[in-house]
């Protein structure tokens, strides 16, 4: 589980390049998971709102590691959604179309919500299939 | 030309899915620093926010918030951003259409008198106006007559919100930001030399989104973006707890990514989001790259006592100031060892470890 740690931490050029953020980041979801399993209640960490060090984001990420559920989006731009190791805990990155870094989000909920297909999509979706009913007949 | 569509019609022309919409709003969220519960009520309201007509006019400045802006890769949501507002008149990239642009200006005016949003970069000369005339007209005169019929106003760059390099010491021109002319529209500040793209758009996200300018600190700046002081929240910051700091650019300290105090970083009285939100889409910022902040949201920055001495050196000359007091007579001569003590003692108080003789040599006290 966390065999990757020290690994991690030289990725940050120094052992001392730390702001000690990663513990803290892994205590508030430990203590979201709680709170999802206990009270049904999601909760979305915003990495960017955070000081992590140079390193410091990559170790975490390692540190979550990657489990069962990777998917990929294709809406302006790419997004991933990946669960963790820890079932519950998903890192959720987007993208623009140059493969620029958008956002990266940490979300402990049972999906994020990214994933639902949307009611004005499937409302075109729904314009669109007869459409393809008359091509192909 | 402003039109009835909403951002989300104008998305969805775009093929731009509802999924990608909220993407959409998870970015802009995260860019205006709200919690990431607050993107449902994000697109609710961008759902159905209107396209603002946008009046940009360009002062003393040197490009470089236009620059910033522009030169961001796209498709970003500083692009999203600007393909959303109707952007109607934008003095320097509108420039080689001559008095074309100045007749598409005044029409917008009318069309949208009382519900305009201007932007403006750069600092005012009222010294003398004719130090900066656009078209033979002076930007203190184009000012006041497009700000009239404002909604609200965005200074956008340190010129324009608080003078800037045009302001520095002895001052030529007699710079002056948009705040110290205009005292009857909203006004928003959003320093930098330049702002990081994302503020600016965020700026006008959060003028899309709640239909008003945020929440402001005493400088007139977002507290969204503003509100954090970047000594707090850089990744150095551990080192400076621990004294640990870089005395010079290329050593030991400095290779280890030690803190920047030393070499004159202005983090510790600086706000603004470098630390987090960071530049070129988030790969790096100064502190990151091995230099210290310069404090360019702040008002003033270019007189802040030179961009390579620490915080704690004393800004003025204290032998001089002694030498005149002297000279004087000695009440003042009183005065200034006064001030002389208390500078000293200030900078004793506040960072014990640091002296002018200790940075001028280069020595680790």
């Amino acid at each position: 589980m966390n065999g990757n740690a020290s690994s991690c931490g030289q990725a940050a050029g120094s052992d001392d390049l730390i702001t000690g953020n990663v513990n803290p980041i892994l205590n508030e979801i430990r203590h979201a998971l709680k709170k999802l399993l206990e009270e049904g209640e999601s909760t979305i960490i915003d990495l960017r709102a955070l000081p992590l060090g140079p390193g410091e984001e990559l170790q975490l990420e390692s540190l979550l590691g990657i489990g069962e559920v990777t998917a990929n989006i294709d809406a302006m731009g790419p997004s991933t959604v990946n669960e963790t190791l820890f079932a519950g805990v998903w890192l959720v990155t987007h993208r623009n179309t140059e493969d620029a870094i958008l956002g990266k989000f940490i979300e402990i909920t049972r999906y994020p919500s990214i994933l639902e297909s949307q009611a004005a999509d499937m409302r075109s979706a729904l314009k669109a299939l007869p459409g393809l009913l008359t091509e192909n007949s | 030309m402003a039109d009835d569509r909403t951002l989300a019609d104008i998305l969805r022309s775009q093929g731009i899915s509802r999924r990608g919409f909220l993407k959409f709003c998870a970015t802009t969220a995260s860019m205006m620093a709200l919690s990431p519960a607050m993107v449902p009520k994000i697109a609710e309201a961008l759902e159905s926010a209107k396209r603002p007509s946008v009046i940009w006019l360009s002062f003393q400045e040197c490009t470089g918030c236009t620059e910033s802006l522009t030169r961001s890769h796209a498709p970003t949501i500083e692009k999203l951003i600007f393909d959303v507002i109707s952007l109607d008149h934008h003095h320097t990239l509108m420039a080689a259409s001559g008095h074309a642009v100045d007749e598409a200006m005044h029409e917008a005016m009318e069309a949208n008198y009382g519900k305009y949003l201007l932007i403006v970069d750069g600092s005012i000369p009222v010294g003398n106006p004719a130090y900066s005339v656009i078209g033979g007209v002076s930007n203190l005169d184009q000012l006041k007559e497009v700000a009239k019929g404002a909604a609200a106003i965005v200074s956008v760059g340190t010129c324009s919100a608080y003078g800037g390099l045009p302001y520095a010491h002895p001052n030529p021109t007699g710079a002056a930001s948009v705040s110290d002319i205009i005292k009857d529209k909203p006004i928003i500040n959003v320093p930098g030399c330049p702002p990081i793209p994302v503020v600016i758009t965020g700026v006008l996200a959060q003028f899309l989104t709640f239909g008003k300018l945020p929440e402001m600190d005493e400088l007139g700046r977002p507290m969204a973006f503003y509100g954090q002081n970047i000594h707090d929240r850089c990744y150095r910051r551990p080192f400076y707890e621990r004294g640990q700091f870089a005395e010079t650019f290329d050593d030991e300290g400095a290779r280890k990514g030690w803190c920047l105090f030393k070499l004159g970083c202005k983090g510790p009285v600086t706000y603004n989001a470098c630390a987090t939100t960071k530049w070129n889409e988030g790969t790096s910022w100064p502190v990151e790259a091995g230099h210290g902040c310069l404090g360019c949201s702040q008002p003033n920055f270019w007189d802040m006592g030179g961009f390579y001495n620490a915080l704690s050196t004393p800004t003025i000359d204290l032998t001089k100031t002694a030498a005149v007091g002297l000279a004087a007579g000695a009440a003042v001569g009183l005065a200034a060892g006064a001030l002389n003590r208390s500078k000293k003692s200030k900078a004793a108080r506040e960072h014990e470890t640091v002296t002018v003789k200790d940075l001028e040599k280069g020595e680790k006290s």
